[in-house]
């Protein structure tokens, strides 16, 4: 599998921060990578020195071979960028937001109709093709900004949390977008808060802090890796909870909350233990009935406890990455 | 089996013109599809022109033109310095919105989004420029010269349009904030009241003379005076016009040299 990304010991300082600290991977063709980090770890100043928009202190990025400083243009032809805002104009159509980014890459007017044309398809937009952009839905723009990248048929797809500040429909109906574009081989490089996404989305997660690598693998690796998975069970009858916690203390590896008001009591287990049917066995065996359980995802937050050691700040971070990128 | 394609590292030789004209396209498809923004902004130069001309007019008295022909020249270079502000504020925009990353990391040169921004205002400029000049021919105006000398003032006033865009393109890219931008504007109302677009720069304190007969917003309206009006204007404004058409060409030049530099320098960091 030859690599289309390659990011070898990459250096980038902002003024006194260390945004990337000797960054090392490689993300094969036509799979989907996963960059997965908190904010401020160094995900978006990654995803600019591969778009060129950006130059490392000192390392090397290439994609498709392509080195990034050397022959920034030649690279620009490959790839698509969309970064975190929904990069289009507002006044225009859907339609001339792609035909005009499709000249910009080089087609011939004919070739930017046509390439337009498909992707509103492919994008389900027809219908508001004809309409200003002003007038659609946050997932709609966030399409259509996805869209612009791909109107010059990229090898390489660059996606930039692609799912902030969209709500769970317009998330799901992204993802399965995404998941459609890598059957024509597009090799896609998407960064993300949400292990859910990466989990839903990607081949390979790299998961980065403080611009290292700290973890990686596929996302059934990185979970076997996690440790524990959160548990949430709601009683029929609140006045149950204190025997169903009694019941199921076995499983748990760290103290059992309980929410009285609500009957609920949420707790850890380690994964891989099947901790859900044996809890619901447990609590059928004791005869006490049981309204509704859930297994919650584990966050972010969970893999750096587990990884790292120390949860992740990315109330900190944030402040300060952000604060970098803009000077 | 990868297939292997040659990506050229170069582009078309025309692209700098062509990818220019494309992302003006959108500059002016945008203008006219928000005309709630495009229509005050070529009316107020219009208001402006008619209250100067008829509150003002009666108290200001110009040795050798009549009002309304020394004014229409200052509400020019006064559509410039509006407009200018808009391109600043676009820019920033475009630069808070990610869209001129988007731009950057397409194969197209790298100037065409500023070049392209500079095109369509430019031509925005034109637009407000001819409204002007109607109206003040409605209420007055007249040109004393040959339409050489009018062809003259048309392309001395274009180059003095795309010499200040530089200007406020350094201003938008540098901030990358529409808020700051705004917060920009009282040294361009310094520069327009303290010359002499408006009244006689013999009229002024004598300490604010010598930085008012100088500075560019006096030496293009009197440049477009002499242009415009022939030699009658030359006991307005002092010199004749030669004098001022060199003096704006200097300035043309020194002020794109500075702030094209300047601009493409914060275009490059972003």
């Amino acid at each position: 599998m030859p690599a289309m990304i390659e990011i070898d010991n990459l250096r980038k300082t902002f003024g006194e921060t260390l945004a990337l600290d000797g960054l090392t991977f490689t993300a094969d063709e036509a799979r989907v990578f996963a960059l997965l980090g908190p904010n401020g770890s160094g995900k978006t100043t990654t995803v600019r020195i591969l778009a060129t928009l950006l130059m490392a202190d000192s390392g090397r990025a290439a994609i498709g071979g392509v080195d990034v400083r050397e022959h920034p243009v030649a690279v620009r032809r490959m790839i698509g960028l969309a970064g975190q805002h929904a990069a289009v104009d507002e006044t225009l159509t859907g339609y001339e937001n792609l035909l005009m980014i499709g000249r910009l890459y080089r087609l011939s007017a004919r070739a930017a109709r046509k390439s337009a044309a498909e992707v509103l398809e492919r994008l389900s937009l027809t219908d508001a093709a004809q309409r200003p952009v002003r007038t659609y839905s946050g997932g709609m723009r966030r399409r259509l900004d996805v869209g612009a990248s791909l109107v010059g048929r990229p090898r390489v797809l660059l996606l930039d949390e692609p799912s902030a500040g969209l709500d769970p429909g317009a998330r799901l109906e992204l993802w399965s977008f995404l998941r459609n574009l890598l059957l024509d081989g597009t090799t896609i490089l998407l960064t993300t808060q949400q292990l859910e996404e990466a989990d839903q989305l990607a081949d390979t997660v790299t998961i980065i802090d403080h611009g290292k690598v700290i973890a990686e693998g596929s996302p059934a690796e990185l979970k076997a890796r996690l440790g524990t998975e959160t548990i949430e069970i709601t009683l029929a009858d609140p006045l149950e909870l204190h025997a169903a916690t009694r019941t199921v203390l076995a499983l748990a590896v760290q103290p059992i909350e309980s929410d009285l008001s609500a009957g609920r009591m949420t707790f850890k287990a380690h994964a891989g233990t099947k901790a859900l049917p044996a809890a619901v066995r447990l609590l059928d065996d004791a005869q006490i009935a049981v309204e509704d359980v859930t297994a919650l995802r584990p966050s972010l937050d969970d893999v750096f406890l587990s990884v790292v050691g120390r949860p992740a700040q990315p109330g900190d971070a944030h402040q300060g990455g952000k604060e970098v990128i803009k000077r | 089996m990868t297939t292997v394609t040659f990506y050229p590292d170069r582009l078309p030789l025309f692209s700098r013109l062509t990818d220019s004209v494309v992302i003006a396209r959108r500059g002016l498809l945008g203008t006219f599809r928000t005309p709630q923004a495009a229509v005050p902004a070529l009316i107020s130069p219009i208001l402006f022109l008619v209250l100067f001309r008829f509150v003002f007019g009666g108290a200001i008295h110009i040795p050798g033109l009549t009002y309304v022909d020394y004014l229409v020249p200052a509400m020019l270079i006064q559509n410039i310095v509006f407009g200018g502000m808009n391109s600043a504020t676009g820019l920033a925009l475009d630069a808070r919105d990610g869209i001129l990353d988007r731009f950057r990391s397409l194969p197209t040169p790298r100037s065409a989004a500023i070049t392209g921004r500079g095109l369509s205002d430019l031509a925005l400029q034109l637009v407000a420029h001819l409204l002007t000049i109607v109206a003040g021919i409605a209420i007055g105006f007249r040109l004393h010269v040959g339409p050489g000398s009018c062809l003259a003032a048309l392309g001395l006033l274009l180059l003095i349009g795309a010499s200040l865009f530089w200007v406020f393109a350094a201003m938008g890219l540098a901030t990358r904030n529409p808020q700051t931008v705004q917060s920009m504007t009282p040294p361009f109302f310094l520069f327009l009241f303290v010359s002499s677009a408006f009244i006689p720069v013999s009229t002024l304190p004598i300490w604010l003379q010598g930085f008012a007969s100088n500075q560019p917003v006096t030496v293009f309206t009197d440049a477009l005076r002499g242009l415009t009006q022939g030699p009658s204007a030359q006991q307005a404004t002092g010199h004749p016009a030669e004098y001022f058409v060199i003096a704006s060409l200097a300035w043309c030049a020194a002020i794109t040299t500075l702030f094209a530099a300047a601009a493409m320098r914060s275009y490059k960091k972003m």
